[in-house]
């Protein structure tokens, strides 16, 4: 009984230290003025989303939040950055213009729009969540799920990937063209 | 003492997702949209996995999984467009991006 306290207060510990991490960093990719810096703090929200995960029981989905966004997503967005020199563009510069307002007004608009629905639909029914085996969220469940329930979505996923390889390739060869209609002669191709 | 209920994620996931709106409406560097618009997918991915916690199914993790997906192709189009832009020395600032206004 007081090893199970102990270890609810450790959860909770690391919850704690997970979740601010993660609004922090949130805030300061919003704010920093250089877009490098802003990078760099997605990437610590990235990290402290996939201990909330871990803590979740979802183990292959922070897995892959790691891998695939906080590794790949992640350097192609610092590759971007570097090469393109990043310009500063202060947010809060200026004193508040009708813009700043705005945009502020509607987030936390939007912030207690929501808070509103899931207190009106759930509140306080969320509190008993269900007991899980230890399987659950591990690779051999969500390889199962993926090609047995959602094998459409799956499939739908693998083109999507495709399209966004085909778009990124086409994007790529006309800016290395340097224009987008007929207005500039063609340059000779190299093959 | 019980662990942190499904509720705690919510409250952070709806957080997170309303400073994705405000980068988004806020910043003026199409890089910073792109960043915020990723805190966004992130603070909707930790509300799916909260409530795939808290039915016990694994379905959620599905959606989250599917959603990183989408969100790592919309990075590739997006700074695609974002270098494209850089190249044909277009100010990089989306109120000065105006050239589609009808």
């Amino acid at each position: 009984m007081l090893l199970a306290s102990f270890g609810n207060f450790l959860v909770w510990v690391v919850w704690i230290a997970a979740a601010f991490a993660c609004l922090g960093s949130g805030v300061a990719v919003v704010s920093f003025t250089n877009p490098f810096y802003s990078a760099l703090a997605l990437i610590g929200n990235l990290g402290s989303l996939a201990v909330l995960y871990l803590l979740l029981a979802a183990e292959f989905v922070a897995a892959a939040q790691v891998l695939v966004y906080a590794g790949a997503v992640m350097v192609m967005f610092l590759f971007v950055i570097a090469y393109l020199g990043g310009q500063a563009d202060a947010p809060w510069a200026g004193g508040p213009s009708w813009q700043t307002i705005g945009a502020v007004g509607a987030a936390a608009a939007l912030l207690v729009e929501v808070v509103v629905a899931i207190g009106l639909k759930a509140g306080g029914r969320l509190s008993d969540e269900a007991d899980v085996r230890r399987s659950f969220g591990g690779p051999a469940q969500i390889g199962r799920l993926f090609l047995t329930d959602h094998l459409l979505a799956f499939e739908i996923t693998s083109v999507v990937l495709l399209a966004a390889a085909v778009g990124g390739v086409v994007l790529g060869a006309h800016a290395r063209r340097g224009e987008w209609g007929s207005a500039a002669p063609e340059r000779r191709r190299t093959t | 003492m019980p662990g942190p209920t499904v509720t705690w994620y919510l409250a952070v996931s709806v957080v997170l997702f309303a400073t994705g709106v405000l980068g988004v409406l806020l910043r003026r560097s199409p890089l910073i949209v792109l960043l915020s618009l990723e805190i966004m997918l992130n603070g909707a991915n930790l509300a799916l996995i909260a409530f795939s916690r808290y039915q016990g199914r694994g379905d959620g993790q599905i959606f989250a999984l599917s959603v990183m997906a989408v969100a790592a192709s919309e990075v590739v189009v997006g700074l695609g467009l974002i270098v494209a832009l850089a190249r044909r020395k277009v100010a990089l600032d989306v109120d000065k991006l105006t050239t589609l206004r009808g």
